[in-house]
């Protein structure tokens, strides 16, 4: 039943498939399977990611860019009162994105948010996991799971979390400094948002990267710190000489992901709309795409500014990559 | 031992020397005396409490009466354990624990498939070579720096054009492809599948289903069970794809729950009460299952992955 189904035994009759005969017979020649001649097989394993990928990425993506370039127009027809035609418009819809004040500034709140939030989680995630890798640190699995635990939270209940610890009813800050007399903590107004907005991501985010950086850490070979040390260098100019050069891919790969995953900020904002006055409606782009979208239905504004945000991602992910590989071909050279 | 492993071949010199050995007299020798030993330890367990922090709250603050949660300091213990639970499971006809269940339903159902779709099109994309493949493997590269989230507004005008918006499915099919779940089976694929094997396979007479199937799939289970904790998770926590999808307050996920009972709540405090005692329940299933999955996760994939 199976060798029927299946062509790959034709050990005796060698003419049907002689190149995967032969090296089996004299020995091994290193040669992937697939060679032989076009086969049916890897496309059958590809499909279902290649048909989901172009149904639920390619084409959304077309489409954004399709309806970005095109907009609602009254137009006067037959009718008195005119009717509403979608019609090609160019680049419009981009320009409006660049004069549009409210939405330059959500970007720029992103900016701010995002400038606090990587470089804080990154730093910290270094940091835990270079002092977990240190030989005589004690308490070590208490401490690696208590940092991990917040990536089990999802950012949303992580923001109502710290939503009640930032309200100043609730906020146990701000139960001690108004206890000294110097009244509540502002975190929830003006600026003290963006620090609360980027301790939320800080918090969720570092967990999960310090286990990959520690992870990284863990596959160095340690030979290499024996005869650092042997020559007399301390745990710390191993920690920055050695190591942390030897984690700089896991510091790209986290970096990069924190990068997409700051600029699609909108739960945690979201969420902590109703509990301050000072986060509009359009405080981060996404909110305010999803307000064109949904709320004032003006589906090719939204759909301008997501290919902005998409392709901004895009781009600066490219670019740390890019940066990275120069690096590391100028190492290698 | 450790929860995280490190890749079996580096295994020899780290091996069993776990977070408690691995050279303890050096740490005399490098650091400034005493202190090289104590404040690693301080600053990591400052980080601990500092992530321990707001889930000590939740399971404090859940044990408040409405009325204590405004007037009683935040890690005082309440009274109202009982009857907030009592309150959330029957809120709305039990409408919490409908929630619980659509995360489950989605972030497990999701997750299986989605692992399984990576899986398949991960061990094509390193054990084979046909035409088309690198232009297939660059074009889901791409889509790992493509913000998923950006997608979700597209995806639902079009999904409600062929009229499946707004229904469980709408939450389950697009998060079924995942290009990094793609690209990390592809990465374990590469490193753990001898090609050798293939070929004694296909010698016996396995066709090429039958050979991934029964050769290929037991030595990826590590890979896969790495991508399916990713997924899950990842789904789980995820929420403004199934806020833009749904409509039925029926099919929400916790995440949406939550965020509506919050927003609810600035009418009615009393339903802050509930938000928070809701967080507080959602929160251990998922920390269990992750503390309890950490030690077969595979993350030197990802640490590991991008030397490419």
């Amino acid at each position: 039943m199976t060798s029927t189904s299946t062509p790959s035994r034709a050990a005796d009759g060698g003419a049907l498939r002689p190149e995967v005969v032969h090296p089996v017979r004299t020995g091994r020649a290193p040669r992937p399977a697939g060679r032989r001649r076009v086969p049916v097989a890897p496309y059958l394993f590809v499909a279902p990611a290649v048909v989901l990928f172009v149904v639920f990425m390619l084409v959304p993506l077309l489409y954004t860019i399709w309806s970005s370039l095109r907009a609602y127009r009254i137009e006067l027809g037959t009718s008195v009162l005119g009717v509403r035609v979608d019609r090609f418009v160019g680049f419009e819809n981009y320009a409006a994105v660049f004069q549009d004040a409210e939405l330059l500034a959500s970007f720029g709140r992103l900016a701010v948010y995002g400038l606090i939030a990587v470089p804080l989680t990154l730093g910290l995630a270094l940091l835990f996991a270079l002092l977990l890798d240190v030989p005589a640190v004690r308490a070590k699995r208490f401490s690696r799971t208590a940092i991990f635990i917040p990536y089990a939270v999802p950012g949303v209940t992580a923001a109502l979390l710290w939503g009640f610890m930032y309200l100043p009813l609730t906020s146990p800050f701000s139960y001690v400094t108004e206890a000294l007399g110097w009244g509540p903590v502002p975190f929830l107004e003006g600026n003290g948002l963006f620090g609360s907005l980027a301790n939320i991501a800080i918090w969720g985010g570092v967990g999960f990267n310090m286990i990959i950086i520690y992870t990284s850490l863990r596959g160095i070979p340690t030979d290499i710190y024996e005869s650092a040390r042997l020559d007399g260098a301390s745990e710390l100019q191993i920690a920055l000489r050695i190591k942390v050069p030897l984690v700089v891919p896991a510091l790209v790969l986290t970096g990069v992901f924190a990068l997409i995953g700051t600029l699609q900020l909108y739960g945690e904002p979201n969420t902590l709309r109703p509990l301050t006055t000072d986060i509009t409606q359009s405080w981060a782009p996404l909110m305010t795409i999803y307000r064109d979208a949904f709320l004032t239905d003006d589906l090719p504004s939204a759909a301008a500014s997501s290919t902005v945000l998409a392709l901004g991602t895009v781009l600066l992910s490219a670019l740390v990559l890019g940066i990275a590989n120069r690096k590391r071909s100028e190492a290698a050279s | 031992m450790t929860a995280v492993e490190t890749r079996p071949a580096r295994r020899d010199g780290v091996g069993s020397v776990s977070d408690r050995g691995r050279g303890g007299r050096s740490g005399t020798r490098g650091g400034p005396g005493g202190a090289g030993k104590v404040l690693p330890t301080v600053v990591l367990l400052i980080g601990a409490i500092y992530c321990l922090v707001p889930v000590a709250w939740v399971f404090v603050a859940s044990s408040k009466s409405p009325g204590e949660l405004f007037t009683s300091f935040s890690f005082a213990p309440g009274t109202g354990l009982g009857a907030n639970l009592a309150e959330l499971f029957t809120y709305e006809g039990g409408q919490y624990l409908s929630w619980a269940a659509n995360s489950l339903l989605y972030a497990g159902v999701g997750g299986v498939l989605s692992t399984f779709v990576s899986t398949m099109a991960g061990y094509a994309l390193a054990k084979y070579s046909f035409p088309g493949r690198d232009a297939i493997f660059f074009m889901i590269l791409a889509g790992v720096l493509i913000p998923g989230i950006t997608l979700a507004i597209p995806q639902y005008i079009l999904l409600s054009e062929i009229g499946l918006a707004g229904g469980p499915l709408s939450v389950l099919l697009p998060i079924i492809i995942s290009p990094f779940g793609i690209y990390l089976s592809r990465v374990f694929a590469q490193a753990s599948v001898p090609q050798e094997i293939l070929e004694a396979s296909r010698l016996d007479g396995a066709g090429e289903w039958r050979t991934f199937r029964h050769v290929v799939l037991p030595i990826m289970v590590p890979g896969m069970v790495t991508v399916f904790l990713l997924q899950f998770v990842g789904i789980w926590n995820n929420f403004l794809l199934p806020f833009v999808m749904l409509s039925d307050e029926g099919d929400f996920p916790l995440t949406v729950g939550l965020f509506t009972l919050l927003a609810k709540g600035s009418g009615a405090p009393a339903l802050y009460s509930l938000a928070i005692t809701g967080a507080a329940v959602s929160i251990v299933p998922l920390v269990l299952l992750v503390l309890f999955l950490q030690r077969f996760w595979r993350l030197d994939l990802i640490s590991g992955g991008i030397k490419g």
